[in-house]
């Protein structure tokens, strides 16, 4: 095992972690909060990862760096957006009832994806990076895509951001409370629909800009980007335990780092199967998850 | 002498009333929980909810919070209570400590205290609740999971007490308590109760004995007393009927029965 | 004894009509079946409804039985596919034996793979069981032992099949086959699911995620539901593979998984005849719909617009998210209700009475107290 290998792994682990934790915290609070599973928040994070290469193709920003930080700031508003019309318009009407507002987001997730797929085909559709993403760096004498940074950079503002909301403003408050009991913080006179709301935009967002980051990462988008992803943020949500942020971000480095070295080293899949191992013996030693609190 | 019949409810008058049920049923699942009970609750008195495991204390209290669904007629000082959310009755005033506390154990003390927080009053409030409860203000920082479960009960009592409610409902206080903490609780409870109209739902007879002006006892999920306390803990055969206990052989700390 | 035999008449019924189909061959069904029923390709697509009908069924074996949700069902019908294929295309196993080994196999697995899910319940159970069948479907596509065909799949040549199902002759032979099935898991399942229907109902309006049924049932019992709803998904696949002759990626993983679900919802959660009847209408729609040209649907409007027309997804995704908003029961449940209404009213002139729509229980209105109710399931631990 060449050092240099395992450190540009390790960073391309550490992006990859990055976007399954953008994707996943949302997914894990908003069903921590609401008890609703947003099935198409794969498809929210697919949107965005459209939305980012329609502005890096024909946005015409220079320099690219700038129209870059424009396709992340137009995704991230794309999902929110999207946030705003599915909860507000469509889940707010089944309020109080899981399993249909959980089948009705099946149904979008089902028609955004066709509806991508129709209007922009489903080939993959490459993302045109600022000149500067595909160079390298060398740390520690590794080469590393500066890609990967930029990424793992990205995410890391935004961990420490949600973080920050959660521990500091009154809404994050609302909602580490809510995870923890919701009918306890309603019975305090406490409207948490506001607060759930805000949290669906907000996660919605975050799908959305981490849908970018996916296609940088993978150099191009699909509309089944986001059905795909989906599968490894429910994994890392159940290693890292229902409803726990930290959790989340936990697994996610876990899965993802694991995850890069066995797609490199072993056999074609093994990466993506050996995920799944990782959550059957999870599930075996600790179905709680490493920092679960919902009991789920 | 025993009132094996329920006694016509006191006749407190729906305008001085400051909680008032009518004809209130809860179904649970399958289960008829709550059958045609009506009462009316007196400005600043306790009143105790008694009863048997299973008689409906608890049930009668969630479906006052709204966190049950109930028939009949709900109001509290005049509002009606029915077309309320949870969130919206309890801002009409009502503070609730629940069964088991409730506290949200990964937050601090201190958070599950801001949570509690309304109004602008609450901050002076908080001062007097620091100062019921010295030890709140000691640990504020600490996981409120982390705290002994008299503590917790202290956080869940505070939190009622950091707003201007219009009433208490609160929850088998004494519930899983050693003696000494039992009567650090009630002591508290007995310092905020002349202000402040509170129900009471309490197993420990004693307890509620000390505590209560009035007792209302549900069997079966129907309400078959009410009444003055005193009149209700000190017939030995209503009680044992009733609540399936003699009040004698237990005492609360410090002071023994009347 | 009575209430038996009425249950009966509609299943009755509806078994003589699917038998009857091979033998009408005069007639014929415009806009729906291109040939006449008793024609052979009409009959290959009603096998293939019937098929859908019994996977959908075992579906909702674990769901109304157990509560368990799962995102992952599919694993078992396209291991009924898979298993099979492998061993006769690429072991060279004779068919019989390669479905015992294939029923063996899936015993074990199912076995395996319950056991270590059922470590956990509600959302979470869904979400391992959709990891299992998605690395199902990696394994499938990526092939690293080059036994399990890629994106193309393992097509079966006719010649590995037996006599009976060979060759034209042979699609009369598979309806057969396709229509025991499909009754025979309905009348199985009708009897345990049955009763528990109305619990699932329940759990629709309140918290199905958490239904408190899986209080009530031991960890052995949940795991020989798993086993059980999985293995009969299994047959389902088998019967599958003699009508498709292909097994192919796309019955496997998280989309199909989540498609059976939808055929459930669709024709009406906690029915079992509503399973039925969403999973039958799937399967020959599926059909139909591709192949009927969709190509020629929003010609003339921008590609936007025009080109999601074209994606039959697009289609089912909306008419799930209709029916969530409109009619959350289901085909079933708004079947029920229109039965009903017309037996009232009928009972209503009986009377001379004109009398409007009957009372109709609590069902499926969208009322303040689901709400609450919804608060109380949440309030109770």
């Amino acid at each position: 095992m060449a050092m240099n290998d395992v450190i540009s792994l390790l960073i391309s682990g550490l992006g990859l972690a990055g976007i399954y934790f953008l994707l996943a915290s949302g997914l894990s609070l908003i069903y921590g909060l609401m008890r609703v599973l947003n099935l198409a928040h794969g498809a929210i994070f697919a949107v965005g990862g459209f939305v980012g290469w329609a502005a890096l193709e024909y946005l015409p920003v220079e320099p690219d760096w700038l129209r870059f930080t424009a396709a992340l700031v137009l995704a991230t508003l794309a999902g929110a957006m999207l946030g705003i019309l599915i909860e507000k318009g469509l889940l707010a009407r089944l309020y109080g009832r899981p399993y249909a507002q959980m089948l009705l987001t099946l149904g979008l997730a089902f028609a955004m994806t066709a509806f991508l797929g129709g209007w922009l085909g489903h080939d993959p559709l490459t993302l045109k990076q600022p000149a500067w993403f595909d160079e390298v760096t060398v740390i520690a004498g590794s080469r590393v895509v500066n890609s990967r940074l930029v990424i793992v950079g990205i995410a890391l503002i935004l961990f420490l951001a949600t973080v920050v909301f959660l521990r500091r403003s009154k809404h994050g408050l609302i909602i580490r409370a809510g995870v923890n009991n919701r009918s306890m913080v309603m019975a305090l006179g406490i409207n948490v629909s506001k607060s759930f709301t805000l949290l669906f935009v907000i996660g919605s967002g975050l799908a959305g800009l981490g849908g970018v980051l996916a296609g940088v990462f993978f150099g191009s988008v699909t509309p089944e980007l986001g059905t795909q992803q989906l599968i490894f943020a429910f994994i890392v949500i159940i290693v890292g335990g229902l409803g726990s942020l930290e959790g989340t971000a936990l697994a996610a480095l876990v899965v993802a780092v694991l995850q890069q070295f066995v797609n490199y080293y072993g056999p074609p899949g093994a990466g993506d199967l050996v995920t799944v191992l990782l959550l059957a013996v999870m599930l075996l030693v600790r179905p709680r998850g490493l920092l679960g609190k919902v009991a789920a | 002498m025993t009132r094996t019949q329920a006694s016509p409810v006191r006749s407190w008058t729906a305008s001085t009333s400051v909680l008032s049920l009518r004809n209130v049923d809860v179904h649970r699942g399958e289960a008829h929980v709550l059958r045609d009970v009506s009462f009316e609750m007196p400005p600043n008195a306790v009143t105790a909810l008694l009863g048997r495991n299973g008689a409906g204390k608890t049930t009668t209290l969630l479906a006052v919070v709204g966190l049950l669904a109930a028939t009949g007629r709900m109001s509290m000082a005049g509002t009606d209570l029915k077309p309320l959310k949870v969130d919206e009755r309890v801002r009409q005033g009502i503070g609730y400590v629940p069964e088991d506390r409730e506290v949200f154990a990964d937050l601090t003390v201190a958070e599950n205290l801001r949570l509690a927080m309304r109004g602008p009053e609450s901050q002076a409030r908080l001062q007097q609740v620091h100062k019921l409860f010295p030890i709140l203000h000691e640990r504020a920082q600490q996981r409120a999971g982390t705290l002994s479960g008299g503590q917790q009960q202290m956080i869940a009592i505070a939190r009622a007490l950091l707003n201007d409610n219009k009433i208490l409902l609160i929850d088998e206080p004494s519930k899983g308590l050693a003696p000494a903490v039992v009567t650090e609780v009630v002591q508290a409870i007995e310092q905020v109760k002349a202000t402040t109209t509170i129900l009471l739902v309490e197993q420990n007879l004693a307890v509620a004995a000390r505590l209560a002006d009035h007792a209302l006892v549900l069997d079966q999920g129907r309400l078959v007393y009410s009444g003055p306390m005193e009149d209700f803990a000190r017939d030995t055969e209503a009680t044992s009927r009733w609540l399936g206990v003699d009040i004698r052989p237990k005492a609360v700390g410090g002071r023994g029965n009347e | 004894m009575k209430r038996t035999a009425a249950r009966n008449v509609p299943l009755a019924i509806a078994v003589a009509l699917f038998a009857a189909v091979p033998f009408l061959s005069n007639v014929s069904v415009p806009l729906v079946f291109d040939g006449p029923l008793g024609s052979l390709g009409t009959m290959q697509i009603i096998a293939v409804g019937l098929i859908f009908a019994a996977l959908a069924m075992t579906f909702d074996l674990l769901f109304g039985y157990t509560g368990l949700l799962s995102f992952g069902h599919t694993l078992w019908f396209a291991l009924g596919l898979y298993l099979p294929a492998v061993l006769m295309v690429g072991a060279g196993a004779p068919f019989g034996t390669a479905l015992l080994l294939a029923l063996a196999a899936c015993l074990l697995l199912s076995l395996i793979i319950g056991a270590v899910a059922l470590r956990t319940s509600g959302i979470a159970f869904a979400m391992v069981t959709m990891a299992f069948a998605e690395a199902f479907l990696i394994f499938v596509e990526r092939n690293p032992t080059k036994m399990f065909g890629g994106d193309e799949g393992i097509t079966v040549a006719g010649s590995l099949l037996p006599q009976a199902v060979r060759g034209v002759a042979g699609i009369g032979t598979v309806y057969w086959i396709a229509l025991v099935l499909a009754v025979t898991i309905y009348l199985l399942l009708r009897q345990s699911v049955g009763s528990r229907a109305g619990h699932v109902l329940q759990g629709l309006k309140e918290n199905p995620l958490r239904v408190e049924l899986l209080g009530l049932h031991t960890y052995r019992f949940r795991l020989l539901s798993f086993v059980l709803s999985s293995m009969l998904a299994v047959l389902c696949g088998f019967v599958y593979l003699l009508v498709a002759r292909v097994a192919y990626p796309g019955i496997a993983g998280t989309d199909f998984a989540l498609l059976i679900m939808v055929m459930v919802v669709f024709g009406g959660t906690g029915r079992l005849w509503g399973a039925a009847l969403g999973g039958f209408l799937y399967g020959v729609a599926n059909i139909r719909l591709g192949s009927m040209s969709t190509a020629a649907f929003g010609e003339g409007l921008p590609q936007w617009i025009s080109g999601p027309l074209q994606e039959p997804p697009l289609y089912i995704g909306l008419a799930v998210v209709l029916m969530m908003l409109f009619a959350p029961e289901g085909l079933a449940g708004l079947i029920e209700k229109a039965s009903s209404r017309l037996r009232a009213r009928l009972a209503g002139s009986r009377r001379g009475r004109n009398s409007g729509a009957a009372p109709s229980g609590s069902g499926g209105t969208p009322g303040g107290d689901g709400t609450e109710t919804a608060l109380a399931a949440s309030g109770q631990r």
